[in-house]
């Protein structure tokens, strides 16, 4: 995944929780049934499952572009100068 | 975000912390429910009071209980236990408790309801003061919920009375 997917699957698996949970319990209050408001729990908990947690397509439509290696053989890396400084001493 | 186990620990605990709220809502939402019970007892038959060998008194007694606990059950309670104690005072103890009957009540259906019964458990004084007790008969109830505290009330019912003398 690429950093805009890991975003969007956190705001998803959030939403999809939260929605799950306010519908469970909404519609377990209405008709006086426990267990409704557990299995639509349940089932919102696996569907959010389903959504987010596996690396799907649609989370790397951005992906990072890396530096291709024959590229990177082009441009010598850098050196580290280790130079000693002569102290000055102010007029 | 950027693994499988990542994202699957992140939905896991976000999931159990959503699930313990709405449970905690639905505990909450026992306070809106009317509750009005009603019950009453009565004594059909002394059958015994006697004195057991070694000194203490017994009493063997047929009751009547009739009560309606249907207003106890909401959508939030997985059964009612309910319980007949007689209540009374005595020389040794300032408060003793006997608990005659109980039953436990599987849903709404089966809390209206009426038996006659003779005593399940025995109504064994601690020594020989029973002869002429006054008693209350109290019927305690335990609404046991699917998710949230357990609460208890009861009715009491006053003015019952054993015989003077042994039968």
């Amino acid at each position: 995944m690429d950093w805009q997917g890991q975003k969007l699957a956190e705001q998803l698996m959030q939403i999809l929780l939260l929605i799950a949970a306010v519908v469970a319990f909404v519609v377990g209050y209405t008709t006086a049934s426990f267990r409704t408001m557990m299995l639509i729990y349940a089932g919102g908990v696996g569907v959010t499952t389903l959504i987010t947690v596996p690396n799907w397509p649609f989370f790397n439509r951005h992906p990072l572009k890396w530096l291709e290696p024959s590229e990177a053989e082009k441009h010598p890396k850098p050196e580290v100068v280790v130079s000693s400084k002569k102290k000055s001493s102010k007029k | 975000m950027h693994s499988f186990g990542y994202r699957a620990n992140a939905l896991l605990t976000f999931s159990v912390t959503a699930l313990a709220f709405i449970c905690a809502i639905a505990s909450f939402s026992d306070k809106f429910s009317n509750q009005n019970p009603s019950a009453e007892i009565q004594i059909l038959n002394i059958n015994r009071l006697k004195k057991q060998s070694y000194g203490n008194d017994e009493v063997s007694l047929t009751l009547d209980i009739s009560a309606d606990l249907q207003s106890l059950f909401t959508w939030n309670t997985k059964q009612v236990f309910a319980f007949v104690a007689a209540e009374y005072e005595s020389p040794m103890n300032s408060l003793n408790q006997v608990s005659l009957w109980d039953v436990i009540i599987p849903d709404k259906e089966h809390a209206k309801f009426r038996i006659q019964t003779s005593n399940k458990y025995r109504f064994i004084d601690q020594g020989h003061n029973l002869r002429g007790k006054e008693f209350n008969l109290t019927l305690h109830w335990h609404v046991m919920p699917k998710t949230g505290k357990m609460l208890a009330d009861k009715i009491v019912m006053p003015g019952y009375s054993l015989p003077d003398a042994y039968k």
